[in-house]
C-alpha cells in the first residue's frame, strides 16, 4: 500500500521532521525533541498538521433529524452557529465506530471531522445510514487542517493573520467561524487554548510558513499524544473501539441518553450494567506506564489502555480500565516487565490550561 | 551519524570501552538515541549480578519506547552511572559521555575475544545504516 501525505509534508521534510507511518499517512512524529515539543504547547504556542483527518460536510434539509439518529450525543444542543459537539459514533451493539467533532453552521448544514484510521469505515457507515434521509455527505480531501495551540496561540495566529482577528476574536470555546475560505475553530486535542483552521490544501504550506514566523513551534504527533492523554482526552483504537462501551470508557458524559430521541446503540446502552470504569493512573515510583500494561486491584485486574511519562508532571501517567468498583485515592500495582509498583488511582485530566489537576 | 572510531559496538546498539584498568564501559550509541527520542527511565542491573554476553540486562526507555540492552561483554557489574539514571536526557545530548554501566570481567582472554567478535566502527555504521 502506497503510504499517504498531507498538502505539508514537504514542509515537514523542509524542517527535518522524523516522519512515521501514521495509520496510513507519513507523518511527522517530532521535528527534534519530543518534549521541547510538548512544552512549547504548554507554555506557549505550538502548531500540529492534523491534515489526516478528515473532514466531512453534511447537508440537507433532513441534516438535524439524520445526525440526531447517527450521534450518540445530542446536535440539538448546538443553538449558535458555529457550535461544535464531541460524540461517539455507535453501532447497534452500543461499542465505538469512532469518535469525532461535529460543528453546526444551520440546519442544513454540519461538518463533521473524524480520525484518520478510521475515516473510509466512518464514511461508508454514514452513506449506509443515509437511508430515509433527505442528507448528502461530502468528503473534504481539498482541506488541509493545522492546529494552533497553547496560551499564545491565539495571539501569535493574530499576529501572523490581523485581518482574521475580526472573525474569530469572538469565538468562545468549542465554536468555529468561516473567515473567507478558512474555517476557525476553537477546538482542540492538547487542553489548550487555540484555533483549528481548515484551510483549502494549495494555502496550507504558506499557513505552516506564515505562522511558522509568528513564533508557532512545529509539534509533531509524539507530543500531541502526551499532552492528549495529559489533558485525559481518549484516544480512539486504543482508550475505546467498536468492542467497548462509551460507559466503560470514560465517555458518559457524552451520551444524550436522557430524553425521547432514538439513536444507534441507545437500546444496547441503556441494557448495559458497566463492571469497568476508565481512570487516571499516576506512578508513585519514576519510570513509564505503557498502554496494555497488566493493573492488579483489590477488586480484580485491569489493564493499561494508554500510557506514557507526562513531561509536565515528570511522572509516569497512564489511562487505565479498571474495575468499576475501584475508587480514586486508591493504590493499585502496575506490572512492568513482570515486577510490581505502585500508582495512584486518580480522576483524569491530569493537566489542562498549564496546570497540574492532580497529585 | 557520530561513531567514533575507539569504541566496538554490538548489533543491537550497544557501545563497549575496554578501560586502561581492564574494565569494560557500556552505553547506547548515538544512533539508538536519535532513533529513541527523548530518553525519561533508566533501569540498569544491580552492583554485583554478573552477566553473560549477549544478556538482557538494562532498559532504556523514551517518551516513545522501552529499548532492552544487552550486555556485550561477560562480567561483573561494579559500577552503574547514576548521573545518568538522575538526568537520562544526557545520554541524548552526549551517547558517548553517558555510559550506563561498567563490568568487569572475570577472564580477560575471554573478554579480549569477545571484544573483538564485536563490531568496529565501520561495520557499526554499516548495520546502523540499513535500519
Amino acid at each position: 500500500m502506497t503510504i499517504l501525505t498531507t498538502p505539508l509534508h514537504a514542509s515537514h521534510v523542509r524542517l527535518g521532521a522524523k516522519l512515521v507511518d501514521f495509520a496510513g499517512w507519513d507523518m511527522p512524529i517530532h521535528y527534534g525533541s519530543q518534549i521541547e515539543e510538548h512544552h512549547a504547547v504548554r507554555r506557549d504556542a505550538g502548531m500540529f498538521d492534523v491534515s489526516h483527518m478528515l473532514g466531512i460536510d453534511l447537508s440537507g434539509p433532513a441534516a438535524t433529524p439524520y445526525l440526531r439518529n447517527l450521534l450518540a450525543n445530542d446536535v440539538t444542543k448546538l443553538v449558535l452557529p458555529g457550535r461544535a459537539l464531541y460524540s461517539c459514533l455507535l453501532n447497534e451493539q452500543g461499542g465505538v465506530i469512532d469518535d469525532l467533532i461535529v460543528y453546526y453552521f444551520t440546519p442544513g448544514h454540519y461538518r463533521i471531522v473524524v480520525n484518520a484510521g478510521t475515516a473510509e469505515k466512518d464514511l461508508a457507515w454514514m452513506e449506509a445510514r443515509t437511508a430515509g434521509y433527505d442528507v448528502r455527505l461530502t468528503s473534504r480531501r481539498d482541506l488541509a487542517l493545522i492546529a494552533v495551540q497553547g496560551p499564545n496561540a491565539r495571539t501569535k495566529f493574530w499576529h501572523a493573520y490581523p485581518a482574521s482577528r475580526a472573525a474569530s476574536e469572538a469565538l468562545i470555546p468549542f465554536q468555529a467561524a468561516f473567515d473567507g475560505d478558512w474555517l476557525i475553530a476553537r477546538t482542540g486535542y492538547t487542553g489548550e487554548d487555540g484555533f483549528e483552521i481548515a484551510v483549502p490544501a494549495a494555502q496550507a504550506a504558506g499557513v505552516w510558513a506564515q505562522l511558522h514566523s509568528a513564533g508557532v513551534a512545529p509539534c509533531g504527533l509524539g507530543c500531541r499524544d502526551t499532552l492528549r492523554l495529559e489533558a485525559g482526552m481518549n484516544l480512539y483504537g486504543q482508550d475505546m473501539d467498536e468492542t467497548v462501551s462509551p460507559l466503560e470508557a470514560g465517555l458518559a458524559w457524552t451520551l444524550a441518553l436522557k430524553d425521547e430521541r432514538d439513536f444507534i446503540g441507545k437500546a444496547a446502552l441503556l441494557a448495559q450494567q458497566p463492571t469497568r470504569q476508565l481512570t487516571g493512573l499516576l506512578l508513585k515510583e519514576r519510570g513509564v506506564l505503557r498502554a496494555h500494561q497488566a493493573v492488579r486491584t483489590a477488586r480484580g485486574n485491569g489493564e493499561i489502555t494508554s500510557g506514557s511519562f507526562s513531561p509536565t508532571l515528570q511522572q509516569g501517567i497512564a489511562l487505565a480500565r479498571l474495575p468499576a468498583a475501584v475508587a480514586a485515592g486508591e493504590t493499585v500495582d502496575v506490572d512492568i516487565r513482570g515486577k510490581l509498583h505502585p500508582a495512584k488511582v486518580v480522576k483524569p485530566p491530569f493537566v489542562r490550561n498549564g496546570k497540574i489537576l492532580v497529585s | 551519524m557520530n561513531v567514533p572510531a575507539t569504541l566496538k559496538y554490538a548489533k543491537s546498539h550497544e557501545w563497549a570501552r575496554l578501560e586502561a584498568d581492564g574494565t569494560v564501559s557500556i552505553g547506547i550509541t548515538d544512533h539508538a538515541q536519535e532513533a529513541l527520542g527523548d530518553i525519561v527511565f533508566l533501569e540498569l542491573p544491580e552492583a554485583g549480578r554478573t552477566l553473560k554476553a549477549g544478556e538482557e540486562c538494562a532498559v532504556v526507555e523514551s517518551v516513545k519506547a522501552a529499548s532492552d540492552i544487552y550486555a556485550p561483554v561477560s562480567g561483573t557489574v561494579i559500577a552503574t552511572n547514576q548521573a545518568a539514571v538522575d538526568a537520562p536526557e544526557t545520554i541524548n545530548s552526549d551517547a558517548y559521555a553517558a555510559w550506563l554501566f561498567k563490568l568487569k570481567p572475570k577472564d580477560g582472554a575471554l573478554c579480549s575475544a569477545e571484544l573483538a567478535a564485536l563490531l568496529d566502527a565501520a561495520a557499526y555504521t554499516q548495520v546502523a545504516g540499513s535500519e
